[in-house]
C-alpha cells in the first residue's frame, strides 16, 4: 500500500516532539518502567502525553484500546504500539527491551533479598501505602483521558452511558473482563462505525 | 526443595508459557491461578510460598507486572539446580508467555497503521475508546478496594481518593505521591 497522507482533518504541527532514536526511546522506557510501582500505564500516560508530549491522549487512548484488547501484558503491548509508531520494528523492539531489561534485574535482586524484608511489618505498611497510592494514579488516569473523547465520533452521553456501564459491570458487580470487552465493546463499536458513515 | 529437570520438562514449562500467552487477555496476571495449578499442584515444581513470594516482588518492584513469570521460571530452575538453570528457567518462560502475544500484538498494531483509515478500524478505535478509559477508573477501584468491601481500611481509600484528586489537578510528579503513600503506611497511620 503505498504511504497515505497524513490523517484528513488532522494537520500534524510540524514542530511536534517525537523521540530521536531507538536508544531514546529505550531509555525513556527504561525510566518510565522504573517508576511504575504498581502499575506503569499511570506513568506512561504522566509522561509520554502530559509531559514530553509525544502523543495526544486521543491517540493515547487509541493505542491503549489495542493494548488492552490483545492478549499478553497490556503495558509491555502499551510499549510495542508506541515504539513501532514512530520506529516501526526497531522502536517496538527498543521499547519492549526498554521497558523489561533494568526493572527484570530489579526484580532479582529483589528476590534475593526478600526474605530478610517479608516479615517486617514497616516495609509491609509501606507496600499498602503505595498500593493504595497505585490505585489513585490508575483512576486518575482514566479522568485525565475523559478529555479525549470529547472529539469521539460517538456522542458525549453515548460515551459517558458506555463508561458507566463499563465500570458498573467491572468495578461494582465484578464481571470478567472478556464479557465486558466482548458484550459492551463490540456493541460499542457497531454504533461507531454506523455513526462513522461510509467515506 | 530440590527436583530435577529432564529436557523434556524443560519444554514442557516453555509451552506451558506459550500455551497461556494468546489466553492472557488483560494481562498475564489473569493467568496467575493456572500457571499455580500447573507449577505447584501439577509438577510440583515450585512451594506454595515460592509461587506466592513470585507474585508479591513483582508487585512490590517497579516496572511491568509480567516480570513474576520471570521469577516463576527463576525459582523453578534454582530448584532444579542452580544459577545456570535458574537463568534457563527464567529465559524459557519469559520467551514463551512473550514471543506470541507481542509478535500478534506488533503485527496487530502495524496492520492497524497501514489500514487505519478503514471505517472498521476506526470504529474500532473511537468505539471502545469510552470502555478502556472507563476500565481505568474501575481498576483503580478494584485495586483500592480489593475483594470484598471492608470499613475499617477507610484510610487506605482516602489515600486512594486523594492521591486521584491531586494527579487529576496538579502536575506533580508521580513519585512524590508514591514516597507519601509509603512514608504513611511505614509510619503505620494508614
Amino acid at each position: 500500500m503505498p504511504s497515505l497522507p497524513a490523517a484528513s482533518g488532522n494537520p500534524e504541527p510540524a514542530t511536534r516532539p517525537m523521540p530521536r532514536s531507538p536508544r531514546d526511546l529505550f531509555f525513556s522506557f527504561t525510566w518510565l518502567a522504573l517508576q511504575g510501582f504498581g502499575g506503569v500505564l499511570a506513568v506512561v500516560q504522566r509522561e509520554l502525553v502530559e509531559k514530553k508530549r509525544w502523543m495526544t491522549r486521543e491517540e493515547f487512548v487509541e493505542d491503549w484500546a489495542v493494548a488492552q484488547i490483545m492478549p499478553g501484558p497490556n503495558v509491555i503491548n502499551l510499549s510495542i504500539m508506541i515504539g513501532h509508531r514512530y520506529f516501526g520494528l526497531r522502536g517496538a523492539a527498543s521499547a519492549l527491551a526498554g521497558m523489561l531489561t533494568l526493572p527484570l534485574l530489579v526484580v532479582l535482586a529483589l528476590a534475593l533479598v526478600y526474605a530478610q524484608f517479608a516479615g517486617n511489618p514497616q516495609v509491609a505498611g509501606a507496600l499498602r501505602g503505595m498500593g493504595a497510592v497505585a490505585a489513585g494514579l490508575i483512576a486518575a488516569t482514566g479522568f485525565r483521558l475523559f478529555s479525549a473523547l470529547a472529539r469521539n465520533a460517538l456522542s458525549l452521553p453515548t460515551c459517558i452511558a458506555l463508561g458507566a456501564l463499563t465500570f458498573v459491570g467491572i468495578a461494582l458487580l465484578r464481571w470478567p473482563l472478556v464479557w465486558v470487552l466482548l458484550g459492551l465493546g463490540s456493541a460499542a463499536c457497531v454504533l461507531a462505525y454506523r455513526k462513522l458513515g461510509p467515506r | 526443595m530440590t527436583i530435577s529437570m529432564s529436557g523434556a520438562d524443560w519444554l514442557a514449562l516453555f509451552l506451558h508459557y506459550v500455551s497461556l500467552s494468546l489466553l492472557a487477555v488483560g494481562g498475564a496476571i489473569t493467568t496467575a491461578p493456572d500457571m499455580h495449578r500447573y507449577l505447584v499442584d501439577n509438577r510440583g515444581w515450585l512451594s506454595d510460598a515460592q509461587f506466592n513470594a513470585s507474585i508479591a516482588i513483582a508487585q512490590a518492584a517497579p516496572g511491568p507486572n509480567v516480570l513474576f513469570v520471570a521469577l516463576l521460571g527463576w525459582n523453578v530452575g534454582l530448584n532444579a539446580a542452580g544459577l545456570p538453570t535458574a537463568l534457563l528457567g527464567m529465559t524459557l518462560a519469559m520467551l514463551g508467555i512473550m514471543l506470541p502475544s507481542t509478535t500478534l500484538t506488533y503485527l496487530a498494531a502495524s496492520w492497524g497503521h497501514r489500514n487505519r483509515e478503514l471505517r472498521a478500524v476506526r470504529a474500532f478505535k473511537q468505539g471502545m475508546a469510552p470502555i478502556v478509559v472507563a476500565l481505568l477508573v474501575a481498576t483503580g477501584w478494584i485495586l483500592a478496594t480489593g475483594t470484598h468491601y471492608d470499613l475499617a481500611r477507610w484510610p487506605l481509600w482516602l489515600v486512594t481518593g486523594v492521591t486521584a484528586l491531586v494527579v487529576w489537578s496538579t502536575r506533580i510528579h508521580l513519585l512524590w505521591l508514591l514516597g507519601a503513600g509509603a512514608a504513611l503506611g511505614w509510619s503505620g497511620l494508614v
